[in-house]
């Protein structure tokens, strides 16, 4: 038992041998070898760990990853847009159908819907629930490759999902544009945005009294309705466009609709919906990694 | 003599104002199984997570493998099992899972962890449980995997922190049994514990850690020794009557301690000092002459018991 791996061959031999030789120079040695591929690869341990973990729900992650859009483009994108379009004229939602108006929308939800799940109550687990961060943080990794390791192990996921209901729009035949397929990024920026934002946040929290159901309450449910995901939010009222303006579902909606059907916006506001989203991920993702060498280092 | 595995000198640990580890100094040796000894809330766990290089210290010097935490935490950490206060398994992965995702961690091939977790498992005398639920084990079963989870990577030291809090004797016997065999194989044992038994049983050397300073340093023979005499006799007179005959017994013994529920006698001959009393006219309910204890040499050096 006693080779390890990233030791390499000048390493010295374990002390089930020689145990004499467990002098510190000997060890140390050891030790500045052994370190080297947790220190380059810890954050894709985690993310193994994590999609390990993932396994377990594998069938829940398809199932809804194609059940939901489904129900969501029928009923919305079919349904619901045989009044919409029936009624309101094409004028209304940008000279497209209703469908196509909405599928784009919808699909950034579903990314903000993987977010809400990943990056609330696995958080709280792993800090406190079942304190499985400690038990890494005892191991070479360091506290910034556990979020790093978390952020890269939702990603993939949410990809998959994203890209499971890109496909589902095309059959609806909902993706005119050729440069749809780019949706699915922005529904990932959007989704990560929100998501390392909240990441932060359950990070700070000691314990859950109720703050992370209030999160889906009043912060992902509004957010859901006032960004411009049914209508355009130019039907609010100014006074309560501001909801879409800082909303992360917003700004990956339409960077979405731009890339689906060509949603005509000026280049500047294309820039800044990548620009914000490109933003929260950064300062979500650091504030995370701070929280994490704090927690994790008391 | 090779050189010290962890070298602490005036390690201390401030959250705020309080201060849970307040200077303390000590140093390991590679092979040597060493104990910190002391009551709830004395620092030993804060100490024990400066020394597996996750808590960064306050202030002091502190040498691991002799690379210094606060630079080397990934280095140091590579080469250290830990086994910690409160099982942090993960309970959403089965048994044998858990040993693979962890020595992942440290950078081992997928081949030779499952090659370890295996060999893990049977010493841990876990085999039949490899793809059970974590939460279907019992307390000592979940104990014996943290520890078989703490030597996949063959650390050179082994960190435990309570090992065997909270288990009853028979599961806690076994447990000393592998942490024997290991002691025996060369590991370095660090270990903290407030059961005297449990540290006569696994440490060569302690320290008696009270209020986040040593207050004592030595074999658990010498401290007895020094801090005790060879037997105790423990007399109760019931809870009402313990004080009041106490001030009778006085130069009966080296030495008493009054408890509550007891007075402690401490003299080489405990036998002859309980014909003392009786001789005297005072007939105590139970009487029971022992062996000291490293309790007793806790109670000596704070005034207090270990467990309270």
């Amino acid at each position: 038992m006693s080779e390890i791996a990233s030791a390499g061959r000048g390493a010295p031999k374990g002390r089930l041998e020689t145990p004499a030789t467990h002098a510190a120079s000997g060890t140390t040695a050891r030790a500045l070898a052994a370190a080297r591929m947790p220190r380059r690869w810890g954050a894709w341990y985690v993310a193994l760990h994590r999609f390990r973990v993932m396994k377990s729900y594998t069938g829940t992650v398809v199932v809804a990853g194609i059940g939901n859009p489904l129900i969501y483009l029928y009923a919305l994108g079919v349904g619901l847009a045989t009044i919409v379009d029936a009624n309101a004229g094409d004028q209304d939602v940008g000279g497209v159908s209703y469908l196509v108006f909405v599928a784009p929308a919808l699909l950034a939800s579903a990314a903000i819907t993987v977010s809400s799940e990943e990056f609330t109550y696995p958080i709280m687990l792993g800090y406190k629930w079942n304190p499985t961060f400690t038990g890494m943080s005892a191991s070479p990794l360091r506290p910034t490759q556990i979020v790093d390791g978390v952020v890269i192990s939702v990603s993939i996921r949410m990809l998959v999902n994203l890209v499971l209901f890109f496909l589902l729009i095309v059959i609806f035949g909902a993706a005119p544009s050729p440069a749809a397929f780019l949706m699915v990024f922005a529904g990932l920026l959007g989704g990560l945005a929100f998501g390392a934002v909240l990441m932060a946040y359950t990070s700070t929290l000691e314990d859950d009294a109720g703050q992370l159901a209030m999160v889906m309450r009043f912060i992902v449910l509004p957010m859901t309705l006032f960004s411009g995901t049914f209508f355009p939010l130019s039907t609010f009222p100014i006074w309560l466009q501001w909801i879409g303006w800082i909303s992360p579902l917003w700004h990956g909606t339409e960077l979405a609709r731009v890339f689906s059907y060509g949603y005509a916006e000026p280049i500047w506001l294309t820039i800044v919906h990548v620009a914000y989203l490109v933003a929260l991920i950064v300062v979500g993702w650091v504030w995370a990694r701070r929280i994490s060498v704090r927690r994790l280092g008391r | 003599m090779p050189a010290p595995v962890i070298v602490a000198r005036d390690l201390v640990k401030r959250y705020g104002e309080f201060a849970a580890v307040d200077g303390i100094s000590f140093e390991v040796a590679p092979g040597e199984s060493f104990g910190l000894l002391g009551p709830n809330g004395a620092g030993k766990s804060t100490t024990m997570r400066m020394v597996g290089a996750v808590s960064t210290r306050t202030s002091g010097e502190l040498s691991i493998l002799g690379l210094d935490p606060d630079a080397f935490g990934p280095e140091i950490r590579s080469q250290l099992g830990v086994v910690p206060q409160s099982d942090n398994l993960d309970t959403e992965l089965r048994v044998r899972e858990n040993l693979l995702v962890y020595g992942r961690y440290f950078g081992l091939s997928g081949k030779l962890v499952a090659k370890r977790a295996d060999e893990l498992l049977a010493f841990a005398q876990l085999e039949e449980k490899g793809k059970a639920k974590v939460d279907s084990l019992s307390g000592g079963m979940k104990r014996r995997l943290t520890i078989a989870r703490a030597l996949i990577n063959d650390p050179s030291v082994l960190l435990l922190d309570e090992p065997t809090t909270g288990l009853d004797p028979q599961a806690r016997h076994i447990l000393w049994d592998r942490l024997f065999r290991l002691k025996e194989e060369g590991t370095t044992l660090l270990l903290t514990t407030h059961y005297m038994d449990e540290a006569e049983q696994l440490c060569d050397r302690l320290v008696v850690v009270d209020k986040g300073a040593i207050m004592a340093e030595g074999t658990p023979a010498e401290l007895i020794r020094r801090y005790s005499s060879r037997e105790v006799l423990e007399v109760r007179f019931g809870s009402d009557r313990n004080v009041e005959v106490a001030e009778r017994l006085s130069g009966i013994g080296e030495r008493a301690e009054v408890l509550p529920d007891r007075i402690l006698i401490y003299s080489d001959n405990g036998e002859a000092e309980l014909e003392r009393i009786t001789d005297a006219g005072l007939h105590p309910i139970t009487s029971l002459v022992r062996r000291s204890s490293l309790e007793d040499v806790f109670l000596r050096l704070t005034g207090r018991s270990l467990i309270e």
